[in-house]
């Protein structure tokens, strides 16, 4: 589109605060990492790597850490398989219902955090009589994992023809053969770009994890929130700040190439924005 | 080797004639597909939210300090008729309102100039800059903006000086938070506009100006309604924000801080979003928002 001069230019300067307000508060976060005070001085006094080492040495740290990788990858694998029936359900057949899949795969994420979180709570303590763990945990991430899977593959299921599944079993392919030699090949990058999402999404959870986890465990976000406030542990938490920040990026940059590369521009075009996180796709919350 | 080759067959052949039981059966083979997802969400989901709402039905036993498991209105009683839950509920409302028009206007002018103006490259990084921080350390986040308002904090060092009051700080914190939440469908949304709609407006006369308002704005609308459901219920669920940058309360601190010692009362606090949300929902599919979710 043609703007006129002082239109384009007062457009790119609001692009340009724009972008300085999403970086700024990443990079002063970055800064406080290498800050050799021990006070949220700014600005820092002096810069050191210290606080890493220490950080790496943090036994709290580094066992949440672990949590949090555990409990993303059970959560991950979860949201596979139920994200993936669920599109293969809807992408390839007809059936009464079928418009609600979609709505009941977004719910979780739709609805605020708290409410996801109190309600798989009552439901284990009051209903179930299962104390809380990693595992209730878990069931929750998987919950609000599956849509951010459903989304990416049902995205790639759309744009690639079912007269290909068609054609190998008219060749005598049976059910099974079909799926392995023609749809998952089909879906394979999807399938890593919404397991990559997915898993970035558990990492980061804190909302739900609150009402989940049992008493005494630490997810990443957890630990954080209980340390965030320690003056003894201040440049240890930045230092943990700026590896959150940085570890859940790495994901989302990679399923964002993945799903570039192959669909290019039409990812975008295929509306929906967020849960299919990338191929600018399609829906939201994390928290 | 001989007993391997049997049971390798034999588990083949087990294979195979499940295979052939779905074969031309598409019923059997949407339920087989469906019964896993369908289970975990239609009954383990929606069970637990129904478990919240009959939850918000039962009370404290008055000595015992346990849930009561009998039918009492008295919690919804005392969230409607407590003048603190009620300004607590309409407060979030409000805080949910102001950060989504403040997300809309920010999130414009850089999803326009993505969809409409920049260089193929120049989209894909900034597209890349838009996402990245989309799911990245929400709660560090919230921690980088507590550290940049205090009182030697960034904002006091650049001179601007840090808000003060605890409802600012809450609507720039939130503000900041869901932002890419609509940048990403308002970009999508000005994506599908054919270039030719805008050219055509302009050759008829048409300022900047008013094809914004009667062109742009208008064919944009569900896809900013489709980000807003974003930013709403992401403040009507948060408790960390005002929890970490404000000594106020929104609807999820008073859930936050009940779920432990009065569960009921919790539940039917968590009510109130839910409703809201529903009724957004509602409106949000009447506008046209589901397609661009």
């Amino acid at each position: 589109m043609r703007l006129s001069r002082p239109t384009g230019i007062l457009l790119r300067l609001g692009v340009g605060l724009t972008l300085l307000f999403i970086y700024i508060p990443l990079v002063v976060i970055g800064v406080y990492a290498f800050s050799s005070a021990t006070t949220l001085e700014w600005p820092p006094p002096g810069f050191t790597l210290e606080w890493f080492s220490k950080a790496v040495e943090n036994a709290g740290a580094r066992d949440a850490v672990l949590t949090s990788v555990e409990v993303g990858l059970i959560a991950t694998a979860l949201a596979l398989v139920l994200g993936t029936l669920a599109s293969l359900a809807v992408a390839r057949h007809r059936f009464f219902g079928r418009e609600t899949i979609s709505f009941l795969v977004i719910l979780p994420i739709a609805l605020p955090g708290i409410v996801t979180g109190i309600a798989l709570n009552s439901t284990f303590s009051q209903v179930l009589g299962i104390p809380l763990s990693l595992l209730t945990v878990v069931v929750g991430h998987a919950t609000f994992c599956i849509v951010v899977v459903y989304n990416n593959v049902i995205a790639r299921l759309r744009r690639t023809s079912a007269s290909f599944e068609e054609a190998s079993a008219d060749l005598g392919a049976h059910t099974w053969q079909t799926f392995r030699f023609v749809t998952l090949p089909n879906m394979r990058t999807a399938l890593v770009a919404g397991a990559l999402l997915a898993f970035a999404l558990s990492f980061d959870e804190i909302i739900v994890t609150t009402f989940t986890i049992g008493a005494g465990q630490e997810t990443l976000p957890i630990w954080f929130f209980n340390n965030f406030a320690r003056p003894n542990n201040l440049p240890i938490v930045n230092v943990v700040a700026l590896f959150v920040i940085v570890a859940s990026m790495i994901p989302v940059y990679l399923a964002h190439r993945l799903t570039r590369d192959e669909e290019g521009a039409a990812g975008a075009r295929g509306g929906g924005a967020i849960a299919g996180g990338d191929a600018a796709a399609e829906a939201t919350a994390a928290p | 080797m001989e007993a391997a080759d049997v049971t390798a067959s034999a588990r083949r052949s087990a294979g195979r004639r499940l295979a052939g039981l779905f074969h031309g059966r598409p019923r059997l083979q949407v339920g087989a597909l469906l019964a896993g997802p369908i289970g975990w969400l239609a009954i383990g989901y929606l069970g637990s939210l129904l478990v919240l709402l009959v939850t918000a039905f039962w009370s404290l036993g008055e000595l015992s300090g346990e849930i009561e498991h009998t039918f009492t209105l008295d919690n919804f009683k005392t969230i409607v008729e407590s003048p603190v839950y009620r300004e607590i509920a309409g407060r979030t409302v409000a805080m949910a309102a102001a950060v989504t028009v403040a997300d809309a206007i920010l999130a414009f002018p850089i999803a326009f100039f993505m969809a409409k103006v920049a260089s193929p490259r120049v989209k894909g990084l900034l597209v890349v800059a838009v996402l990245l921080p989309l799911w990245s350390g929400y709660l560090v986040k919230v921690y980088t903006w507590r550290t940049i308002m205090s009182g030697g904090g960034v904002l006091s060092w650049v001179g601007l000086g840090a808000p003060t009051d605890d409802l600012v700080r809450i609507w720039l914190v939130m503000t900041y938070l869901w932002l890419p939440y609509m940048i990403i469908p308002l970009y999508a949304g000005l994506e599908r506009i054919p270039n030719s709609v805008l050219s055509a407006s302009e050759d008829l006369g048409a300022g900047p100006g008013y094809t914004f308002r009667r062109v742009i704005l208008p064919l944009v609308f569900p896809a900013m309604v489709a980000g807003s459901i974003f930013t709403f219920s992401l403040t009507l669920g948060d408790f960390i924000t005002p929890l970490l940058v404000s000594k106020t309360q929104l609807i999820g601190n008073v859930v936050y801080s009940n779920f432990t010692t009065d569960l009921p009362l919790a539940a039917a606090f968590s009510i109130v979003p839910i409703i809201v949300m529903v009724l957004y929902l509602l409106i949000a599919r009447r506008l046209g928002a589901f397609e661009h979710l």
